[in-house]
């Protein structure tokens, strides 16, 4: 039953419809239910956090590490240089986003022509 | 200019349109600008995927937050089953709960109806929450709905908008564009997500999260994100508890 399981043109949305906005709108419409009655600092929603939190990291790790389309064909070192140096420009620079994105492309641009 | 006077007359129109247009005018700003940047960069990796260009944009109207659609994105990748990759999606969306959780008291008035409240939390994701907390404090509470209605609104047709072009200029690019458009994606949420942290226990979570990611990929290929977000979670709500109970008198 995975994304191209089935050879029918609504299979893809249903799949979409299921896997993303049942999985994304069902938290969002529990938040409006709860409205209040949960505190921001309650021990419950710092393990939620963090497993949110290490969830999407592991995300953005596996995008840097296995990454596809164009992306495969740049060395691992580069990558990996580029995104350490753009997340140092994003903790020295005031912390901020676009510092650390302009920072790594630079690198990462800069890598792919000096590599050929 | 406009600080001094939020005390508009309660329903009326003109002033409702007002407030909406403002709310459309706070998606072009520099947060918003990020934003698109990161989806120009999901409308490569979707195209990579296989996604046709009518997937890619319904998955950015119905699912919106952009890390749960590059988590799915990740299911497919891996020929996730569809439960394993709702299960994936939902885990990565949680923290979508506590957001909504906050942003719902400075929005609802003795007026507002549910309905409008369940529809508008649709449109909440990192961006929008961020800006919207930003800016509720010029907007006169009675408008708030209104305003966001139209932040909200703007960001997910605009991102709607950009995703279609985006995908369908992508051809046409030199190879190294194309590179170092998928690392945008990435770069945006290795920052973002850093600068979101409430806790110190989210940074260790995501420094335990992006060690671990890798990893699993080698070692439990189709489980990898589950593990991680697992057991680097509750590893770092491990070391909050032992940090707090060490911090108390």
């Amino acid at each position: 039953m995975s994304f191209d399981a089935i050879d029918a043109w609504w299979w893809p949305f249903l799949f979409i419809l299921v896997a993303g906005w049942l999985a994304t709108d069902s938290w969002r419409f529990l938040g409006v239910y709860l409205g209040g009655r949960l505190s921001e600092e309650s021990d419950l929603l710092v393990l939620v956090r963090a497993v949110a939190t290490a969830l999407v990291a592991a995300v953005i790790a596996n995008l840097i590490f296995f990454p596809g389309g164009a992306l495969a064909a740049s060395p691992l070192a580069l990558r990996l240089g580029a995104a350490v140096a753009g997340f140092a420009a994003y903790l020295l620079i005031g912390r901020r986003v676009l510092a650390g994105i302009a920072v790594a492309e630079a690198v990462f641009i800069g890598g792919w022509f000096a590599l050929g | 200019m406009s600080r001094n006077h939020p005390q508009t007359a309660p329903g009326d129109p003109g002033s409702a349109r007002r407030w909406f247009l403002r709310g459309v005018a706070a998606a072009y700003s520099v947060p918003g600008l990020i934003l698109v940047s990161a989806f120009i960069g999901f409308a490569g990796l979707a195209k990579e995927t296989g996604l046709t260009v009518v997937e890619t944009v319904f998955m950015v109207g119905v699912v919106w937050a952009l890390p749960a659609k590059v988590v799915l994105i990740g299911a497919i990748l891996s020929k996730a089953s569809i439960f394993a990759a709702a299960f994936a999606v939902a885990l990565s969306s949680i923290r979508l709960m506590p957001m909504v959780v906050a942003l719902v008291p400075e929005m609802r008035t003795e007026k507002t109806r549910p309905w409008v409240l369940y529809l508008l939390s649709h449109f909440v994701a990192v961006t929008s929450w961020v800006l919207a907390l930003e800016r509720f404090r010029d907007v006169p509470p009675d408008m708030r709905t209104t305003f966001y209605a139209g932040l909200g609104g703007m960001l997910v047709l605009n991102n709607m908008i950009v995703v279609a072009v985006v995908y369908m200029l992508a051809e046409q690019l030199p190879p190294v564009a194309s590179a170092a458009l998928f690392l945008l994606t990435p770069m945006y949420f290795l920052t973002s997500l850093w600068g979101s942290a409430r806790e110190r226990a989210a940074h260790v979570a995501m420094v335990l999260g992006l060690g671990l990611g890798p990893v699993f990929h080698i070692l439990l290929p189709g489980f990898d994100l589950l593990a991680a977000g697992l057991i680097g979670g509750f590893a770092a709500y491990g070391w909050h508890r032992y940090a707090r109970r060490r911090a108390a008198p």
